[in-house]
């Protein structure tokens, strides 16, 4: 009797779990939609409380802005054509401080990198050169800015300067990291099955430090965006840092809340295109086991 | 860079080490001798396993013969030449993994020739048959990750043996495996030699592996390690399976006699890792 009711109950716990198996990726999609309701209600409360309270005159818009005022000068900025900015269109100071950006991300990447690998091949190097890099990665570089635009005039190349030596530094102290990380063993096998010092380099040190020096590169564009900004407040004849600083001028915070969206859109972009980089270039990884709990 | 070597050309396979001291420098400034006056002789075509206790300077021993460490004092010579940086016709197997992870089975099999400056389809067809001989025909396109430790002991194994060299050196490969792969591997590893016959320095601290594989047992002294004494196993070759050997009443006697000199200095070594405490 006992036995009986043990198998009826037992069969009712596995019809439920099969019952409960089929709806495991609806239970997945409810989740996601979930969490995507709860992020879109939490934009709502925020912007909306700004909103009303700018418009309630709690928050002074002429200090703070206000999402419908921003709203309307992004429409403008882009609207506008050639009249958008005294510096001529939107589009044009865009490109200028994506170009500075983009060049000053190139070459602090790629100074980083070498310098990175040599140090990190060559021990006596790193201990002759270690100290002096960071007495440099001491000095707040940003100040280096004045510098370059006393040295360079107001042109995209203080910009591209300042960009490159914020990047250098994150790029660089991963890239040695990764390759003091680099097996010994597979290098020592490396040299035992007859490849040159060149070889080893290529082949091994620089693939084996690559996940380093991919990951830092996230880190990297954010700092070469920051360093072409703060050239072109420093002093510059179009860009989107000039935009910021013409708007802070004329009492437009609705301006610079604009061109800060700008931004933060152009970073995540680049964001999007170093993870695709990423994947590529790191597709031989095994999937992590984190990667696949993240559904 | 030489050509494939034949048997002709055995004479070059000779290991001498001689006299051979080994000091470190420690990161306190200390002096410590890893191996002291080492001496033996590893034949043309002869293979040659080293036993003894943990630390006794075994792998110290193997990195000289490579070309990677420069002895204190004393020689190494290989085929009658002192060994000055890497040498050439020589390959390693580790016990840790050496294969590039982000490389295919196939483009870890064929780093050898490609790093000798081999033409990448002539390495990758080379390659291709080395797989085949080592049982890992469809796999080329896998990554290291995707196999089994027995099938990447393959991999390393074919990686060794691609650039047919005159002396292979094994620090401990099989160490990490369980103990049935580690007999098909042995079978395995002793069919390929037979066929190239390399001279082999293997090192193991498992003394029937050492046994059942080699021409010549050197067993060592534990810190600074020294020669004890060196065994001539005179089995029969080919031996065949690796599991059915060490059931021979012949192997067994071996066995017994050299595990008696071995013995002390296992014990001798263990008392002083553990002689803190008693």
């Amino acid at each position: 009797m006992v036995s009986d009711k043990l198998d009826r109950d037992l069969a009712e716990a596995g019809a439920k779990a099969a019952a409960a198996v089929p709806s495991g990726k609806g239970l997945a999609r409810r989740r996601r939609l979930r969490i995507f309701a709860a992020q879109l209600l939490l934009a709502v409360v925020l912007v909306g409380s700004w909103q009303l309270l700018t418009a309630a005159k709690v928050i002074d818009p002429f200090f703070y802005g206000q999402p419908s005022g921003i709203a309307k000068q992004l429409y403008d900025y882009f609207a506008q054509g050639d009249q958008a900015t005294e510096f001529g269109s939107y589009w044009t100071q865009i490109f200028t401080t994506l170009r500075e950006a983009v060049s000053g991300f190139a070459l602090g990447t790629v100074t980083g990198i070498v310098f990175g690998v040599v140090l990190g091949a060559n021990p006596f190097l790193a201990r002759v050169i270690g100290p002096y890099i960071k007495v440099f990665n001491a000095i707040p570089r940003i100040v280096l800015g004045s510098i370059f635009l006393v040295a360079f005039g107001l042109g995209q190349t203080p910009k591209i300067l300042l960009a490159a030596v914020l990047v250098f530094f994150v790029v660089f102290f991963n890239a040695f990291q990764g390759v003091r990380e680099v097996d010994r063993n597979i290098l020592n096998n490396a040299r035992v099955l007859g490849a040159s010092p060149w070889r080893v380099v290529r082949d091994v040190t620089v693939p084996s430090a690559l996940t380093w020096i991919i990951a830092s590169l996230h880190t990297a564009f954010g700092f070469a965006i920051v360093g072409a900004l703060v050239g072109e407040v420093l002093g510059a004849q179009s860009g989107l840092g000039l935009v910021i600083t013409t708007a802070q001028n004329q009492f437009n915070p609705d301006g610079v809340f604009a061109t800060m969206i700008v931004i933060a859109v152009i970073t995540l972009a680049a964001e999007s295109l170093l993870t695709r980089l990423e994947r590529r270039l790191l597709s031989w990884r095994p999937p992590s086991p984190s990667e696949a709990a993240q559904i | 860079m030489t050509p494939a070597h034949t048997t002709d050309d055995a004479p070059n396979a000779r290991i001498e080490i001689s006299g051979v001291t080994k000091r470190f420098l420690t990161p306190a400034g200390d002096v410590f001798t890893a191996i002291k006056d080492v001496s033996f002789t590893v034949e043309p075509g002869q293979f040659c396993a080293v036993v003894g206790p943990t630390g006794c300077g075994k792998s110290t021993t193997l990195s000289l013969v490579s070309g990677l460490d420069r002895p204190s004092e004393g020689t190494v010579a290989v085929g009658g030449r002192p060994v000055d940086g890497i040498a050439e016709g020589v390959s390693f197997m580790f016990q840790a993994d050496a294969l590039l992870p982000w490389k295919t089975v196939l483009g870890n099999v064929a780093l050898g020739p490609t790093f000798r400056g081999t033409a990448k389809r002539e390495a990758e067809s080379t390659a291709r048959d080395w797989l085949r001989r080592v049982g890992l025909a469809g796999f080329e396109d896998r990554h290291p990750h995707q196999l089994s430790g027995g099938m990447r002991k393959r991999v390393a194994m074919a990686a060794a043996l691609i650039n047919e060299p005159r002396i292979l050196l094994m620090d401990e490969p099989f160490g990490a495996l369980d103990v049935q792969t580690k007999a098909i591997m042995q079978t395995e590893l002793l069919g390929l030699w037979e066929q190239l016959r390399p001279s082999v320095l293997f090192i193991t601290h498992d003394l029937e592996e050492a046994v059942a594989l080699a021409d010549r047992v050197v067993v060592m002294t534990s810190g600074p390690g020294s020669v004890k004494a060196v065994y001539d196993i005179d089995l029969p070759r080919p031996r065949g399976a690796v599991q059915d050997i060490r059931f021979q009443p012949e192997f067994l006697a071996l066995h017994r006699q050299i595990w008696e000199s071995l013995r002390e200095e296992v014990e001798r070594a263990y008392a002083k890792t553990a002689g803190v405490s008693s």
